[in-house]
């Protein structure tokens, strides 16, 4: 799980060009969206495309995204239960 | 108001690892791309704004290049600023209408990109301008074959004349592929020293 957290965030710093900014300045229970990181709703559609290319997962309803990209842990506990890669 | 009684109060270009400000080079950089030279730009002139990033090639070089004018304007962002956009170029949104093509091109591996995808359209480079200075007047982007002072000129004039906005940001905005990007933007007022004429535009671009 710690590996795929990791992960996780080198994913989003690079998918969302979080420019200077690493891994490290990220905490597992960091709010993504709001006065967290401030990702916005494209980011939110970024974020929903990088589960299915890298995970496998599909977000048939993006309602469910609101809970499932709250923060790392979130994020890191969502897809160990659904990723199909 | 007759044409004659508009000027070019301030212009800006960016272009061969370049910016300059009313003829004099603000930054120069040796990098031998464009997207280190773009950022090396955005840290000299000590923009902060982390959303420049997700901005796409085009958008970058207009927004860079607008704000190296607008910061000198002393606007106020709090309130809206009466100042028309009028843009130009020649390659459209190209080249990240490519990008968005090459991540749709195999069924495969279909992933496109919503942060790209929102970029492939030419004027969105506008609206990162107008959000950033909160600028709620006209704005249009115009393609043409190559630089077109004439259309530039009378449209600006027009809008100025008939009270559709203070000022106007306008000119040529052009990115396709790395080592072809140009921005010459300028701002059209009732205030400057040189006059708003065609003769003036065209000189000053090819400055």
């Amino acid at each position: 799980m710690d590996a795929l957290k990791q992960e996780l965030k080198e994913n989003i710093i690079e998918q969302l060009n979080l420019e200077d900014m690493s891994p490290d300045d990220i905490a597992n229970d960091d709010m993504l969206f709001g006065d967290g990181l401030g990702l916005d709703s494209i980011d939110a559609l970024e974020l929903i495309v990088m589960l299915d290319k890298s995970y496998g997962i599909k977000l048939t309803d993006p309602k469910e995204g609101r809970a499932i990209f709250e923060s790392i842990n979130t994020m890191a506990a969502y897809i160990t239960e659904h990723r199909t890669k | 108001m007759s044409n004659t009684d508009y000027y070019i109060k301030s212009y800006c270009s960016i272009k061969n690892q370049r910016v300059s400000l009313n003829g004099s080079i603000l930054f120069k950089d040796e990098s031998k791309s464009y997207i280190d030279f773009i950022k090396a730009t955005y840290k000299n002139q000590n923009v902060k704004y982390p959303k420049f990033f997700k901005m796409d090639n085009l958008s970058k070089l207009a927004f860079l290049a607008a704000d190296v004018l607008l910061k000198n304007e002393e606007l106020n962002t709090e309130s809206e600023n009466n100042i028309a956009i009028v843009f130009s170029n020649s390659a459209s949104s190209l080249d990240t209408d490519r990008k968005h093509q090459e991540s749709i091109q195999n069924k495969e591996s279909y992933y496109p990109s919503p942060a790209v995808f929102v970029y492939t359209l030419p004027n969105i480079c506008i609206g990162e301008i107008s959000i950033k200075y909160k600028l709620y007047s006209e704005n249009s982007f115009f393609i043409f074959d190559n630089f077109n002072a004439d259309h530039l000129f009378t449209y600006s004039n027009s809008l100025l004349s008939s009270n559709k906005a203070d000022a106007i940001l306008c000119g040529w905005v052009e990115f396709d592929k790395e080592d072809n990007y140009e921005a010459f933007l300028y701002l059209v007022s009732d205030k400057g020293n040189i006059k708003h004429t065609k003769q003036n535009i065209t000189t000053l671009y090819n400055t």
